[in-house]
C-alpha cells in the first residue's frame, strides 16, 4: 500500500470508531436513566456522527469515486476498521460510562498528538473533534466518580463495566502496516506512544472514583485489521438496513 | 429581490448574510456566530467561506441552504460554499452585542474557552449568572441541553431553568 491508501484506511478507522460508538450511544435514546442523561448521551452520539461524517468525507475525497454515505452504509463487517471496544453492547449505564471514559481519554490524547501531523486536513479535523471529545471525557469522568463513589450497587456495577471493557484495551493500542507507513511519514503516531499519558490520566481518575484498574488477564484484538467480535455484524444489519433495502433513497 | 444585478457587492452580500438567523437561536445571525469567514465575488458568482460549529450540528445543513437561497435572491448567478476547517470555530468569536442578544433571549453566554480544559465538576463550582434575574445562585442540571452546544442550568433565586451556551 502506498501512503495515500494507508491514509485512506487510517481515516476510515477514525470515522468507523465514531460511527459505531455513536450508533451504540444512540441506542440509549429514550432509555436513559433520567431525562437529562438520555439527552446527554444522544448529544454525544450526535457529536460522534458529525465527526464520523467529516472523516468519511475526507476519506471519500482521498479515494475518489465514492461518498461518505457509501463508506458508512455500504461496507460490511470485514471492511470496518473500528476498535473492538466501540462495537461492544452498552450493557448497563455503568458499562456505557466505563466505555466512554476509556475511549474519550484515548481520543483526547490521540487527537492532541495528531496536532503535529504533517497532514493538514487530518490535523484540522482532529483539532475540531478535540473540543468535543473533552466534553465527552469530562461528562463520563464525572459519572464514573458519582457511580464509583456512590452506593455499593453503583460502585459494583461500574467496576464490573470497567472489567468488561478492559478485555478490549490492548486492541486500542495495536498498530499494523498502515501505522508503520504513516508514522514514518510523520502523519500519525503509534497508539502505544500515547499510552503512558492515557494510563496516567486514568490512574488519577480511578483513584478519585474509588474504582480499581482491572487486571488484564485476557485480551481480544483485531479491530484495525477488520477482525471483529460477533456484535458488529448485528449492529451493521440494523444501521445499514434502510440504505441496503432502498439504495439511492433520498428524502 | 429588489436589488438589481448591477448593484452586487461584497458589502451587500455581508449585509444579507447578517440577516440569516441561527435556526436554533433565532435572535442571532450566522455572522454574529462567526461562521462566515470570508466572502468573495467573481463576476456574479459568490464564493462564501464558512466554518462548521459542532461537528454534528444539524443547523449547518440549514445554514448552507439559507445562504444559497438568500444570495440567489440577491441576484447572484451561483453560490459556491467553501468549508474551512482551520482555525476551528470557537465561541470566542461571539461579540459582546451577540452575547447580549442571547442573554435577552434567556441563554447564558460563555466565557473564554480556557475553561474547556478545566478540572472535573468545574461547571458545578463556578456560578453562571442567571440570564433572567442575574443571580449567581445557580446550579448545573446537565452538561448537555436541547442541543450539544448548550448545558442545562437552574436558578435557585428566580426558580427558572435556563440554558448555558458552553465555551467551545
Amino acid at each position: 500500500m502506498n501512503t495515500k491508501e494507508c491514509l485512506f484506511k487510517y481515516i476510515l478507522r477514525l470515522a468507523d470508531d465514531n460511527m459505531i460508538h455513536g450508533q451504540r450511544l444512540a441506542e440509549w435514546c429514550s432509555r436513559g436513566p433520567i431525562l437529562e442523561e438520555d439527552i446527554a448521551l444522544s448529544n454525544i452520539a450526535l457529536d460522534m456522527f458529525g465527526q464520523a461524517e467529516s472523516f468519511y468525507e475526507y476519506a471519500a475525497s482521498l479515494q475518489g469515486n465514492t461518498t461518505a454515505d457509501e463508506l458508512a452504509f455500504r461496507r460490511s463487517e470485514r471492511e470496518y476498521y473500528n476498535h473492538l471496544i466501540a462495537e461492544q453492547p452498552n450493557g448497563d449505564f455503568g458499562q456505557t460510562i466505563a466505555k466512554l471514559v476509556l475511549t474519550s481519554a484515548f481520543s483526547k490524547y490521540l487527537f492532541e498528538a495528531l496536532q503535529s501531523s504533517q497532514d493538514e486536513t487530518l490535523k484540522a479535523l482532529c483539532a475540531k473533534a478535540l473540543k468535543e471529545v473533552k466534553y465527552h471525557l469530562r461528562h463520563s469522568s464525572e459519572w464514573l466518580i458519582r457511580l464509583g463513589d456512590g452506593t455499593q450497587e453503583s460502585q459494583a456495577r461500574v467496576q464490573k463495566g470497567l472489567e468488561e471493557m478492559y478485555l478490549f484495551v490492548e486492541d486500542l493500542f495495536m498498530s499494523n502496516a498502515i501505522d508503520e507507513e504513516l508514522v514514518s511519514m510523520n502523519i500519525t503516531v503509534h497508539a502505544q506512544d500515547i499510552r503512558p499519558q492515557w494510563e496516567a490520566h486514568l490512574a488519577e481518575l480511578y483513584n478519585i472514583a474509588h474504582v480499581q484498574k482491572p487486571e488484564s488477564t485476557h485480551a481480544i484484538k483485531g479491530g484495525i485489521n477488520a477482525i471483529h467480535t460477533e456484535h458488529l455484524g448485528h449492529l451493521l444489519c440494523e444501521m445499514q438496513y434502510l440504505q441496503r433495502a432502498h439504495p439511492e433513497a433520498t428524502w | 429581490m429588489v436589488e438589481s444585478k448591477e448593484s452586487l457587492s461584497i458589502q451587500k452580500i455581508w449585509d444579507v448574510l447578517s440577516t440569516i438567523p441561527d435556526p436554533d437561536i433565532p435572535v442571532i445571525s450566522i455572522t454574529d456566530l462567526g461562521i462566515v469567514r470570508d466572502v468573495k465575488l467573481d463576476g456574479k458568482v459568490a464564493l462564501v467561506t464558512i466554518t462548521p460549529t459542532y461537528s454534528g450540528c444539524p443547523a449547518m445543513h440549514v445554514f448552507k441552504e439559507d445562504i444559497k437561497t438568500a444570495l440567489l435572491d440577491l441576484g447572484c448567478e451561483d453560490v459556491h460554499l467553501h468549508l474551512s476547517l482551520s482555525p476551528p470555530w470557537t465561541t470566542d468569536w461571539l461579540n459582546e452585542e451577540s452575547k447580549a442578544k442571547m442573554r435577552a433571549h434567556g441563554i447564558a453566554t460563555p466565557g473564554k474557552t480556557e475553561l474547556q480544559d478545566a478540572e472535573l465538576f468545574s461547571d458545578a463550582k463556578k456560578n453562571i449568572a442567571c440570564p433572567h434575574c442575574s443571580s449567581s445562585d445557580t446550579k448545573l442540571t446537565s452538561q448537555f441541553g436541547s442541543t450539544a452546544c448548550k448545558a442545562l442550568w437552574y436558578c435557585n433565586s428566580c426558580q427558572q431553568p435556563f440554558e448555558y451556551f458552553k465555551p467551545y
